[in-house]
């Protein structure tokens, strides 16, 4: 992924495919990262209502507050796509402002995650409390990580764009790195769903 | 020569420009000398894990033998697996796809050179990082599927050192699988369809889609079981709800297609090797291609054969029975496939053709005890005993090792341009196959006569001294054959070029087209393709009555290319790679001893990343 802006440039114009290298090499990526989330999400699904201790997640979820910052997370794909577009138009300005724009909502997304998580944290719930604690944070966390490189590959763009190393088509970059947002945007659907909106079944013995 | 292009940038940003020389390999992005790197490399590995192979042996081959204590044997046998498994077959095969797909689909390089290299080094330094644990309090002791919650609750920092080797090796294994996939999808010459292509690109082909989609798998169960040991999460603790048969699943989720990520490189090297030395195109060309595809879709659904014995019921274990039993059969298609290819040809029996040949014999044997273990009562008496082994060591020593040692006689000339002795090659296939034969057929007999897989010791009345003895023996004279192989690379090595052609098979594939070695740029012309086995085709016609014919040199206009390749634009060395990847043992040793140092490796590999994105591209 961090390959964006110099391999195309060579691959570009005589491939067997007719498509850019980097860009199949992008979705293979992306059908690899597939399966890491498949078995986080199937470690979490597995264990959903097996702790043995508290707290459960009915104990520690805001639902309404995780809502919005998933909602800020999943706006961040609409920029991702605005700033597509202006680098399409070569309206660079713009796009730059949409990439700034989509790094500071990621960000706003993250800072709220690194709250809950400490939220959660002073609420009794860690990593290693229980079956939920492990896979709550392990899923939730790959999935932070993620969205933290994504802001990093836009903070590097707008800084290459200033540069002006984006080579002679910076649409280009700016769609590869928006093909791995939007993935992680889709990703962070399924676990919101899975995780906060969907019960958990309380084990035996809970009130 | 090809030019490189000189950058204009200064400073830390300024790509090295060094094609040659000792310190130009540590920035090469080139396809060919990564190749050789990861062939060195891990032949480096195939020797230590050959070592601890003859620890094994030695200390099995009398009962009650005090050569080595349990701990020590635990971790030996474990290393071996590891080693043979992940530092030398895998990257092996990785020097093999990396030196030849681009010759042999007639690109100038892989898709993606200095991922490429990213790839290499990230390998080479966390295979050092998993070895450094000998020095660091042990080594993995758990064996290589490492159960849990044994692997959870062993004490010492070994299968921590396991957890995060892998992790590591694991990055480097999807770089490169990404890499060589889109490699052979997208940089094609003109004319080379997707079945024009040899076998061996499409097994490697297949290769990387199954490193690409059963590694994620097991990264997630390595990362749970680093968290479980390190930060007390409960993913395999019983105590705690957590189930450890998860992570059986998990691991053989992985596990089932490694298996084939080993052996199907293997497949196409016999693939290229046997039809050159029958003189006769490969039979059933696209029943060998399909039935390997088929072998990589249905690899993934058979995991569940490795635990018949954890208790998953008659339903799970008949359905799994019966895919296993399915698997079996484009396998056997393969084999009947390069029967028919040897039938009626004319034979010629070199030092690749023998490796070939044995390598097919002896995976039939190694295939044949495998299904008996794809019938569950069968399995019962099998599972963890001796048979297994031997079974393992059949399919991947006879059939991965065997192939390996099969390519490395037959593209010698092609990467160093000087032929392997032939009559020592002769003698070490025939001392290698006796001393195989003599290691592994008797496990069968000690498994089934009740030896367990990795005891350290056993005693004198159970009758299996004779057959262990035997074992060890064997174990002593295949490293003799290897001792005989290093011997032959280091005369041929110590030659002048002695290569009068530079076709010295009467080869098939493009690879051949070119001098060997090649030059930087593979192809001054980049050629275009109008069959499969496409070089065979430039050099011989059929006349009327069907009997081959030479093509006089030139007529088909594959002659020589006179031109000397100058102006091809080709990638600058770059040393961002080796950087990037010396921050993942940081972050490893951090995991183990101390926040600062992941700190330090997040830096040095986000540090390395940004320069790796920001240094000038050649085109400028």
């Amino acid at each position: 992924m961090a390959d964006v802006t110099h391999d195309a440039v060579h691959t570009e114009h005589v491939t067997s495919t007719g498509l850019s290298s980097t860009k199949l090499a992008m979705w293979l990526f992306l059908a690899s990262e597939c399966l890491l989330f498949g078995g986080l999400i199937t470690a979490y699904v597995l264990y959903r209502g097996q702790s043995t201790t508290g707290p459960y997640p009915q104990d520690v979820f805001d639902i309404g507050y995780t809502s919005v910052s998933s909602f800020v997370l999943l706006a961040s794909s609409l920029t991702m796509v605005l700033s597509h577009n202006a680098a399409l138009a070569r309206d660079y300005a713009r796009m730059r402002l949409w990439l700034l724009g989509t790094a500071m909502l990621g960000l706003t997304f993250v800072g709220g995650q690194v709250f809950e998580f400490t939220t959660f944290y002073h609420e009794g719930l860690s990593i290693k409390t229980n079956l939920f604690g492990s896979t709550f944070f392990t899923l939730t966390g790959f999935h932070g990580v993620h969205v933290t490189v994504g802001i990093l590959m836009l903070l590097i763009l707008v800084v290459l764009s200033f540069r002006g190393a984006l080579s002679d088509d910076p649409a280009f970059p700016v769609e590869m790195v928006g093909l791995y947002w939007h993935f992680v945007d889709i990703v962070w659907i399924v676990i919101f769903t899975l995780v906060y909106l969907i019960p958990s079944p309380k084990p035996p013995g809970v009130p | 020569m090809a030019s490189v292009t000189v950058s204009t940038q200064k400073g830390i940003l300024r790509r090295p420009m060094a094609t040659t020389g000792f310190w130009s390999w540590f920035t090469t992005v080139d396809h060919k000398k990564i190749g050789i790197l990861y062939g060195v490399s891990s032949f480096a590995f195939f020797l230590i894990g050959g070592g601890e192979a003859l620890l094994i042996r030695s200390q099995l081959a009398k009962p009650g033998n005090t050569l080595l204590n349990a701990d020590q044997y635990n971790q030996i046998f474990t290393m071996h697996a590891l080693t043979m498994i992940f530092l030398f077959v895998m990257p092996m095969s990785a020097a093999f796809f990396n030196y030849l797909i681009p010759l042999m689909i007639g690109a100038r390089d892989v898709a993606f050179p200095r991922l490429n290299a990213l790839s290499f080094w990230v390998f080479l330094l966390g295979a050092l990082f998993l070895n450094s644990s000998w020095f660091l309090g042990g080594a993995p002791d758990g064996g290589w599927f490492a159960y849990a919650p044994n692997s959870v609750v062993d004490p010492g920092n070994g299968m921590t050192f396991y957890a995060i080797g892998l992790l590591i090796t694991g990055i480097a294994s999807t770089v490169g699988a990404i890499n060589l996939a889109i490699t052979v999808i997208n940089m094609r010459a003109p004319g080379m369809s997707m079945f024009r292509m040899p076998v061996f690109v499409w097994m490697g082909l297949v290769v990387q889609f199954l490193l690409a989609f059963s590694l994620p798998i097991i990264t997630v169960a390595l990362f749970q079981l680093l968290f479980d040991r390190r930060w007390g999460t409960a993913f395999f603790d019983p105590t705690r709800g957590g189930e450890p048969i998860l992570w059986q699943h998990m691991f053989w989720l992985f596990g089932h297609p490694e298996v084939y990520i080993l052996i199907l490189p293997a497949f196409g090297i016999i693939s290229e090797i046997l039809p050159v030395f029958a003189r006769k195109p490969l039979f059933g060309y696209q029943f060998v291609v399909f039935s390997g595809i088929a072998i990589g879709f249905i690899g993934f659904g058979v995991w569940a054969h490795h635990m018949y014995a954890a208790g998953l019921g008659p339903v799970a274990n008949t359905a799994f029975g019966i895919s296993t039993a399915i698997i079996a059969i484009p396998t056997g298609v393969k084999i009947f496939n390069w029967m028919g290819t040897l039938y009626g040809g004319d034979l010629h029996f070199a030092s690749p053709m023998l490796f070939a040949i044995g390598a097919v014999a002896m995976f039939v044997i190694g295939g044949l005890s495998g299904v008996t273990h794809s019938i569950v009562p069968s399995d019962y008496q099998q599972t963890d005993t001796y048979y297994i082994v031997a079974h393992l060591h059949y399919v991947l020593f006879g059939g991965a090792v065997f192939g390996i040692f099969g390519g490395m006689y037959y593209w010698w000339p092609k990467v160093f341009g000087r032929m392997l002795n032939e009559a020592w090659g002769k003698v070490q296939f025939w001392i290698l196959l006796i001393g195989f034969n003599l290691a592994f057929a008797p496990m069968h007999i000690l498994g089934l006569g009740g030896m367990i897989r990795r005891e350290y010791t056993y005693p004198a009345s159970l009758g299996l001294t004779v057959w262990n003895q035997v074992s060890s023996v064997g174990a002593f004279t295949i490293a003799l054959s290897v001792l005989l192989f290093i011997i032959n690379v280091v005369r041929t090595q110590a030659k002048k070029r002695a290569l009068e052609t530079d076709d010295p098979w009467d080869a098939r594939t493009l690879e051949w087209t070119t001098p060997c070695p090649p030059p930087a740029y593979n192809f001054a012309e980049v050629p275009t393709v109008h069959s499969l086995d496409e070089f065979w085709h430039r050099k011989y016609a059929e006349d009327e009555t069907g009997r081959l014919v030479r093509v006089p040199a030139g007529a088909s206009g594959e002659a020589h290319p006179t031109a000397d390749g100058h102006g091809i634009h080709l990638p600058s060395p770059s040393f961002w790679p080796l950087v990037i990847s010396l921050g993942f043992p940081l972050l490893g040793y951090g995991v183990l001893y101390s926040w600062w140092l992941i700190g330090a490796g997040a830096v040095v590999i986000v540090v390395g990343l940004i320069g790796f994105v920001l240094e000038p591209s050649v085109a400028e």
